[in-house]
């Protein structure tokens, strides 16, 4: 037994046991050791990866929402705008169309008073003549003998009278 | 909690250690002057019977009691065939001749006629190796099986688990990975039973008594020539067409480095890493066992010299074992990742080297 030179003994042995411990080993250590724990680093890093990926889906949601927010409130603001201009420009409608119908009865009014006025004066007109003539009659009933030329004299003066 | 354990198993080692050793040198120095006074104390030769490979399992010698494990020899002739016997047989002191065969001066098996025998015996290394590598299979096999089950998948891993994953992780992506580039995965199987064979080889010819079996350069042997026909089957054109025609020099300059370079492959680099395991581990053994040997050295002169040095050399021994079971990993991942680094450089270049050639030759 030299210490430096190898014995084949030994070299036959250690031979035979390193390649049996490799390849059982191999086929029931290492693989199943490596792939557990790349299993295991995959898992975890998947994991890790979703968990961020659901982050920033969460923040995007948020954002979105803001967004939906504030674009319903300009809808909002937009839509009691509106509706204050459509109230007002109804309002000055209103107030337009009465106005105007105001102005129209008035005028009817007039119109219709005028008429009547009328009416009324050639009735008073007529009625004038009439007591004029009558009165006429009864004070020149005795002075004049021609009537009816004395009614045409008497007619024409009435015309003549202005009651306005 | 593992650690405290293995604390434990640490302060047992060395309390065992140290009983052990202290009887069998006392015991040897008892026998020594008890049958034959005129031979002296021989640190040496000492040591060398506890660092080399043997035929048995030799504990101590007490007076004329002898603590041996015998082992099986088994032997090989051309002319005698196949012969298995226990190396009992051959004595206690290897003095005695069995059916022919006989230990020789250095201790190796020979025929008495002379004839060559090739000598396939169970020593003391290879079973120690098969009992390391027994416990090393069921060790990985059930962390296997865990991992086939889930645990550690899908749920933490558990006892032994976490004492090994962090070193296979290790070997993962600090050896493999960084050395092999995409085809680190190809390389794995390999690199970890080449770790983890030498680990726990080293680790287990730490325990007092026991064989030293990576200081030995048949071990170191076989694993760097495995390493060598590993890295020879990794190698791509590129790399032969560097060996063979180093480009960017002269032809007379090419003629000198063909063989430089073809040696620098096929010996120095498994040379380098079968001497670097076998010194590294032989050296710490005997470092261990000369501080020890010094309490002897110095008790052969005067009993109170060596009781009065014993502490000193204790608490360096101590010290040292420390070292021996940091080498004993540091051995293991240097071993693993040269074999990784030259199994990239057999496979590398080619596409990617582009900004000249970074042949630094790592041994």
């Amino acid at each position: 037994m030299d210490l430096l030179l190898p014995h084949l003994g030994l070299i036959f042995w250690t031979l035979i046991a390193f390649l049996i411990v490799f390849f059982l080993l191999k086929k029931y250590a290492w693989t199943a050791i490596l792939k557990g724990l790349n299993d295991r680093e995959t898992n975890i890093a998947e994991s890790i990866a979703s968990a961020e990926k659901v982050k920033l889906e969460i923040a995007q949601i948020k954002g979105e929402n803001e967004a939906l927010l504030t674009a319903a409130r300009e809808e909002r603001a937009i839509m009691i705008k509106e509706a204050k201009a459509t109230k007002e420009k109804m309002i000055a409608e209103a107030k337009e169309e009465a106005k105007t119908q105001a102005a129209k009865i008035l005028v009817d009014a007039q119109a219709a008073i005028q008429q009547q006025k009328m009416a009324a004066i050639t009735d008073i007109k007529n009625q004038v003549g009439k007591l004029v003539v009558e009165v006429s009659e009864k004070v020149l009933r005795r002075e004049l003998a021609n009537k009816p030329e004395q009614e045409n004299f008497i007619n024409q003066l009435a015309q003549e009278i202005k009651l306005n | 909690m593992l650690a405290k354990r293995f604390k434990y198993i640490l302060v047992l080692a060395f309390s065992f250690f140290l009983t052990i050793f202290s009887v069998n040198v006392f015991a040897q120095d008892a026998s020594h002057e008890g049958e034959h006074k005129e031979e002296k104390l021989d640190p040496a030769k000492i040591i060398m019977e506890h660092i080399k490979d043997a035929h048995e399992f030799h504990f101590f010698t007490a007076g004329s009691f002898h603590a041996t494990i015998p082992l099986p020899v088994i032997l090989f002739s051309p002319t005698k065939g196949l012969s298995v016997f226990s190396s009992s047989h051959f004595g206690h002191e290897g003095e005695e001749a069995h059916n022919g065969y006989k230990f020789d001066a250095l201790k190796n098996i020979v025929a008495e006629d002379g004839s060559t025998v090739y000598d396939f015996s169970l020593t003391k290394n290879v079973v120690q190796m098969l009992l390391a590598l027994i416990l090393l299979v069921l060790l990985m096999t059930g962390i296997g099986n865990k991992y086939k089950k889930g645990i550690g998948v899908t749920s933490a891993p558990k006892g032994w688990q976490n004492a090994i994953e962090p070193v296979i992780t290790f070997v993962r992506d600090d050896v493999a990975k960084p050395n092999l580039g995409k085809k680190w995965t190809k390389y794995m199987p390999y690199l970890l039973t080449v770790f983890f064979f030498i680990l726990i080889n080293n680790l287990f010819g730490l325990i007092p008594g026991s064989a030293n079996v990576t200081g030995n350069t048949a071990f170191t042997a076989v694993l760097g020539i495995l390493s060598l026909i590993v890295i020879l089957f990794s190698t791509n054109s590129h790399f032969w067409a560097h060996i063979f025609w180093p480009p960017g020099v002269p032809i007379p300059v090419k003629l000198i480095l063909i063989p430089i370079e073809l040696l620098g492959v096929l010996v120095i680099k498994p040379a380098a890493l079968i001497i670097r395991l076998f010194a590294n581990m032989v050296a710490g053994h005997i470092i261990i066992l000369s501080f020890i040997s010094l309490i002897f050295i110095f008790g052969a002169m005067t009993k109170v010299a060596g009781w009065g040095f014993s502490p000193i050399s204790v608490a360096f021994t101590v010290f040292i074992y420390f070292i021996e079971i940091l080498v004993a990993f540091i051995q293991a991942f240097i071993f693993t990742n040269l074999t990784a680094v030259f199994i990239g450089q057999a496979f590398e270049g080619g596409h990617d080297d582009v900004d000249g050639h970074h042949d630094a030759v790592i041994i």
